[in-house]
C-alpha cells in the first residue's frame, strides 16, 4: 500500500505536481513546433488553395488552379515542363544518394580501421568542408568545371563534351555538387554503425565458411543498415529540395523542384503555385520517409531503424 | 582416444565390415589429428607470440593450451582457425597441409571468447549460419538446427534475438553454432571465462560430456589451471611463445618439468638443491631429504598435500622439525604455513577429525621419498 492510498491529499498533490511538471517540460517544444511548423504549414496550405491575384499574391476565392498549373495545365494546354522538373528532382536525388552511398561506405569503413587516435582527425577532415558556406563551395565548383579548366579540357579531349562547353552548367555538375555536398551526412552515421561492429563477428563468419565477400554481405552489411538508412534520410531529403546547387550549377535545363518553388515566390511571382510546389515536395518527402521506414523495418528484423 | 561414434557397430556385421570399419576409423582419425611444425609468429618487430611450436594432437583428444595472458595460446588457436598466418612453420590437419588454406575452407570451427554471435540474426539463423554458408538446403538445415538446439537444451529459444539471452545461454548458442557444422576440430577460446563460478563448473561438465559423446577433437584455451586439469586429456603449458611441457593433467601437475610450470600449476614449495649425496640424498634450503628418483634439475618440489604433520618432535629420515606459522582452516582440510629454520613450507592436511596443530606448536613434517620431484629452473 502506498502513502497516496492512505492520505488522499498527497495523491492529488502528486497529480498536480506531475501535470505542472509536464507543462514545463513539454510546453516550450510544443510552442516552438506550433509557431514555426504548424502555423507556417497551415498558411502554406491556405495559400496553395487560393487564386493568383495581380502581382502574384494570393487572393480569394479558394481553388485548385495552382495544382492544375503545377501538373502542367496552362493557358496553352498541357506542357510537360513541371513534370520534367519533378522527375529530374527525383532522378538527381536517386543518383546522387546512390553515389554518396558508394563513396561513403568505404570511407567510413576505412576510418574505423585506422588507429584510434587518428579517427577523430579523419572524421574532422570529412566534416570540415561543410563548415564553409554552401554557396561559396558551389562557386568553387563553377570555377573548376568552367570551360578551359583542366577538368573541362580533359572531358573535352576524351570527347565527353563539345568544345568550349565546359562541364557546367549541366545535370552532371548538379549531381557532382550534390554528392560533394552531402557526403559527410552519409559518412558519419555509417562510421557510427561500423564502429559498433565487433570484428570478432567478421572472423566468426569466416570461421563459419563464409568467403570474405559473403562474410561482408551476411555479417557486416546487415549491421550497417541502420546507419545506411539514417544517412539516406539525411542525404535524400535535403537533396530532393535542394535550391542552391541546381541554381548555380544546373542552368535552365538542370532545374529542380526547389528552384521551381523559389521562382514562383521571386521572379515569376505566383505565390499559390509556389505553395502548391512546396506541398508537393512535402508529400513526396513523406512518401519517401514512409517507404524507408517500411524497408528499414523489414531489413532490421522488426526493429525501428529509421527515425 | 578412439572416437566413440564408431563403437556401436563393433562385431555385429559380416566379415568384410571389419575392413570397412578400419577405413572409417582411420579416416576419422586422419581427418581430425593435428600436426604443428615449427610455428613462429611475431607481431610488429618485437612482440614474439610463438617461438617454434611443435605439437601433435590426436584425433578425439580434449587438448588444452594453458598459460598466462600473452603466452601465445590464443595466437596458436587463431593460426589453427586460419584467422592468423604463421610467419614460419607448417600446420597439418588429418595429414593435409592447410597452412595456406583460408579460414572459410577449413573444417575447423571456433567458439570465440566474446561468443561473436550475430546480433542482427535470430538464434536459429545464428545456428544455421555455417550450414547456410556451406550451401546446405533449407530443410536439412532446419532439421539440423532443431536437433542441435535440442541437444544443448535451448530448443525453445530459437526464435529469440541474441540480445534477449543470458550469458550462459549465449555461451551454449556459440558452442552449438560451431558444433552443428560437425567440424574435424573444434577450437574453444576461453569460452567459459565470462561466466560466474557456478555456471562455469556446470558448463565445464557439459562441455566435457559433449566432447566425449561426439568424439570430436577439442582444442581448448584457458589460463585457469584448475579448469585445464578437469577437462583435458592432455595439457600443453605455454610461456612466451614456447611450449614448456605437454602431458596428461597428472603429469603436468605432479611432475612439472620446470619452475614456470610448477608455479603456474599452483606450486609454491620450490627449494634450491645445494648438494647431492648417495642414494638420492639432497641437501636443500629445508634440510636433508631423500628423493626416490632425483633428476638433474636444481630445484626440489614438495607438494603440500603429500606432507604429513606429526605432533611434537619425532626426528627421522625424510622428517623435518617445524613450527606452525599460520593455519587456515577450510573445513575439509587445513592449510599450514610452517617455519623450518627460517624457510617457509606450505602443507595441506585433510581434516579427519584428528588433532590439527595450532599456531606456534612444534610439529614434525614427514614426506615420502617417492613424492619428491626435482625439476629444472
Amino acid at each position: 500500500m502506498a502513502y497516496s492510498d492512505v492520505i488522499p491529499s498527497l495523491r492529488s498533490r502528486a497529480l498536480v505536481s506531475e501535470s505542472r511538471h509536464l507543462l514545463f517540460t513539454v510546453a516550450p517544444g510544443a510552442f516552438w513546433i506550433f509557431v514555426f511548423l504548424v502555423l507556417p504549414s497551415a498558411y502554406l496550405m491556405g495559400v496553395a488553395f487560393m487564386t493568383t491575384g495581380p502581382y502574384g499574391l494570393p487572393e480569394m476565392p479558394l481553388s485548385v488552379e495552382s495544382f492544375r498549373r503545377l501538373a502542367g495545365f496552362g493557358f496553352l494546354g498541357w506542357s510537360p515542363g513541371n513534370l520534367y522538373t519533378l522527375l529530374r528532382s527525383l532522378w538527381q536525388t536517386l543518383v546522387s544518394t546512390a553515389l554518396v552511398v558508394v563513396i561513403a561506405y568505404p570511407i567510413a569503413y576505412y576510418i574505423t580501421t585506422c588507429r584510434e587516435k587518428w579517427r577523430p582527425i579523419m572524421l574532422l577532415l570529412v566534416v570540415v568542408p561543410s563548415w564553409t558556406n554552401q554557396v561559396i563551395r558551389t562557386f568553387g565548383w563553377m570555377n573548376l568545371l568552367a570551360p578551359g579548366t583542366p577538368l573541362a579540357n580533359l572531358a573535352e579531349s576524351v570527347g565527353l563534351i563539345d568544345p568550349n562547353m565546359g562541364l557546367y552548367p549541366s545535370n552532371f555538375a548538379v549531381t557532382l555538387g550534390l554528392v560533394y555536398n552531402f557526403l559527410p551526412f552519409m559518412v558519419l552515421p555509417l562510421y557510427a554503425a561500423f564502429e559498433k561492429l565487433d570484428t570478432a563477428q567478421v572472423q566468426a563468419a569466416q570461421d563459419l565458411y563464409a568467403s570474405p565477400v559473403r562474410a561482408f554481405w551476411h555479417a557486416v552489411f546487415p549491421q550497417t543498415l541502420p546507419g545506411l538508412l539514417a544517412g539516406t534520410v539525411l542525404v535524400a531529403i535535403p537533396a530532393f529540395g535542394m535550391y542552391v546547387i541546381p541554381e548555380l550549377l544546373g542552368g535552365g535545363k538542370g532545374m529542380m523542384l526547389g528552384n521551381l518553388v523559389a521562382n514562383q515566390f521571386a521572379g515569376s511571382a505566383n505565390w499559390p503555385l509556389g505553395a502548391a510546389g512546396a506541398i508537393l515536395m512535402l508529400i513526396a518527402t513523406f512518401i519517401g520517409l514512409f517507404a524507408m521506414r517500411r524497408v528499414g523495418k523489414r531489413l532490421g528484423g522488426g526493429e525501428e531503424v529509421v527515425i | 582416444m578412439t572416437p566413440s561414434t564408431m563403437a556401436p557397430d563393433t562385431g555385429t556385421r559380416k566379415p568384410d565390415t571389419a575392413h570397412v570399419r578400419d577405413i572409417d576409423k582411420s579416416s576419422v582419425r586422419e581427418a581430425s589429428s593435428i600436426e604443428l611444425q615449427g610455428l613462429h609468429k611475431r607481431f610488429g618487430k618485437t612482440t614474439i607470440a610463438l617461438d617454434g611450436v611443435d605439437l601433435t594432437i590426436e584425433a578425439g583428444e580434449f587438448f588444452t593450451l594453458l598459460g598466462p595472458s600473452g603466452c601465445g595460446k590464443t595466437t596458436l588457436l587463431r593460426i589453427l582457425a586460419g584467422l592468423e598466418e604463421p610467419d614460419a612453420g607448417r600446420l597439418k590437419i588429418g595429414g593435409r597441409d592447410i597452412t595456406d588454406t583460408p579460414p572459410h575452407k577449413r573444417s575447423v570451427n571456433t567458439v570465440f571468447q566474446s561468443y561473436a554471435l550475430f546480433p542482427h540474426l535470430s538464434v536459429r539463423d545464428n545456428l544455421a549460419f555455417g550450414l547456410r554458408m556451406r550451401g546446405m538446403p533449407l530443410e536439412r538445415r532446419n532439421a539440423k538446427v532443431a536437433e542441435i538446439a535440442e541437444f544443448i537444451q535451448l530448443g525453445d529459444l530459437v526464435e529469440r534475438r541474441v540480445d534477449q539471452l543470458s550469458g550462459g545461454q549465449r555461451q551454449r548458442i556459440a558452442l552449438a553454432r560451431a558444433l552443428v557444422c560437425e567440424p574435424d576440430v573444434l577450437l574453444l577460446d576461453e569460452p567459459l571465462s565470462a561466466l560466474d563460478a557456478g555456471l562455469r563448473s556446470q558448463l565445464q561438465v557439459e562441455l566435457l560430456r559433449v566432447q566425449k559423446r561426439l568424439g570430436m577433437t577439442f582444442i581448448f584455451v584457458t589460463h585457469d589451471q584448475q579448469e585445464a586439469m578437469v577437462m583435458s586429456d592432455r595439457i600443453a603449458v605455454l610461456d612466451s611463445g614456447i611450449i614448456q611441457q605437454v602431458g596428461p593433467p597428472r603429469d603436468v601437475y605432479e611432475r612439472p618439468v620446470n619452475a614456470f610450470v610448477a608455479r603456474f600449476m599452483g606450486h609454491d614449495n620450490l627449494y634450491r638443491i645445494t648438494a647431492r649425496g648417495e642414494g638420492g640424498r639432497l641437501s636443500t634450503e629445508l634440510g636433508e631429504l631423500h628423493c626416490e628418483s632425483p633428476g638433474a634439475g636444481e630445484l626440489l618440489l614438495v607438494r603440500p598435500e603429500t606432507l604429513d604433520l606429526l605432533p611434537g618432535e619425532q626426528p627421522g629420515k625424510n622428517r623435518l622439525l617445524a613450527t606452525v606459522g599460520e593455519r587456515l582452516y577450510r573445513g575439509s582440510h587445513a592449510e599450514y604455513r610452517l617455519d623450518i629454520g627460517g624457510t617457509s613450507l606450505q602443507a595441506t592436511v585433510n581434516n579427519r577429525g584428528r588433532h590439527l596443530p595450532e599456531v606456534g606448536e612444534r610439529v614434525t613434517v614427514a614426506v615420502a621419498a617417492e613424492d619428491l620431484v626435482t625439476l629444472g629452473q
